[in-house]
């Protein structure tokens, strides 16, 4: 157990319990004399069998979880279409002004230019 | 099941209500058992999984099928649960650190812990006991198997915070599940 300790070995344990971290040559020796590190990792390796186990469980809400969801996307399907609804209806109703305006803008040209006409035929 | 799951979701993207109806039945539980053991609480699980479920709804046609449905709506649950134990925190006013926690809770019912004989039931124990920070990292990448970067990206952390946290969460299961000569009452980990 010469150049490592424990302490430095512990933190790679749940690694290699895992298969994601690999000891360095000083650590495996280490491990392989150190009865307390080997008594480590095979506790680790327990921990993650049995967080593993537990995936499989389900656990059951109380009545009404799935009514609630289906209300609350159903309620969100209608706010959006309402939304979509209206922004349809401002569109049009700014698109109506716009148009409006212009057309009045316009009869306001023509019938300018109109009286322009009318009144230089007088003068002349 | 997950083909049945894929036909669902290509169905449900082209505006199909039944079919994301479908969805939700067949997944609902599953989604609640991990919106439960991230967040340790009942109502909490069930305000999770509707946002879950809402956001989903919204996101289905982003959604691009490389990854397996299930695996998507629990990283939009951990995201939510995420959210809601932020909430939680910021109105308690004074978020203990991880120890603090762990302390606390272990003080609250030793006998009943005592009789609990089966692993798996003081595995849940422990977990329920676990720092919410800590509980979710170890619940995502142990029980769910979701990858690092994922669990970083969908609780707001890095990479290396999430390792951190997952290395912590893992001592302190083991030390409470499996404890070593001179772990049993809290006394210094290692006499080496």
């Amino acid at each position: 157990m010469i150049g490592v300790r424990c302490e430095e070995v512990a933190e790679f344990l749940p690694g290699v319990a895992d298969g994601s971290a690999t000891l360095s040559d000083a650590a495996v020796w280490h491990v392989e004399r150190c009865l307390r590190c080997q008594a480590e990792l095979v506790q680790y390796r327990k921990l993650l069998r049995a967080l593993r186990t537990i995936r499989t469980e389900v656990l059951e809400p109380t009545p009404g979880l799935l009514t609630d969801i289906l209300a609350t996307i159903s309620e969100s399907g209608e706010r959006h279409a309402v939304r979509q609804l209206l922004s349809g209806r401002r569109v049009a109703s700014v698109g109506g002004i716009a148009a409006a305006t212009a057309a009045g803008a316009a009869g306001a040209v023509v019938l300018a230019t109109m009286s322009r006409r009318g009144r230089l035929r007088l003068a002349s | 099941m997950a083909t049945r799951l894929a036909e669902l979701v290509d169905r449900a993207r082209q505006g199909d209500h039944g079919a994301f109806e479908e969805l939700v039945r067949a997944t609902y539980m599953d989604a609640y058992t991990l919106a439960y053991r991230l967040t340790g609480d009942e109502e909490d699980a069930r305000d999770v999984v509707q946002e879950a479920y809402l956001r989903a709804y919204r996101g289905l046609k982003r959604f691009r099928g490389e990854a397996q449905f299930t695996t998507w709506l629990y990283r939009i649950t951990a995201n939510c649960a995420s959210s809601t134990l932020g909430k939680r925190a910021r109105h308690r006013h004074d978020v203990l650190e991880d120890d603090e926690l762990l302390e606390a809770s272990s003080r609250l019912d030793p006998a009943e812990h005592a009789d609990r004989g089966a692993v798996r039931e003081r595995l849940k124990a422990a977990l329920a006991e676990l720092p919410p920070r800590l509980r979710a990292v170890v619940v995502l990448r142990d029980v769910y198997d979701l990858p690092h970067e994922a669990i970083a990206a969908e609780l707001g952390i890095s990479e290396a915070a999430a390792k951190v946290r997952l290395h912590r969460a893992r001592r302190k299961l083991r030390e409470r599940l499996y404890p070593l000569a001179g772990e049993e009452e809290g006394g210094d980990r290692r006499a080496v």
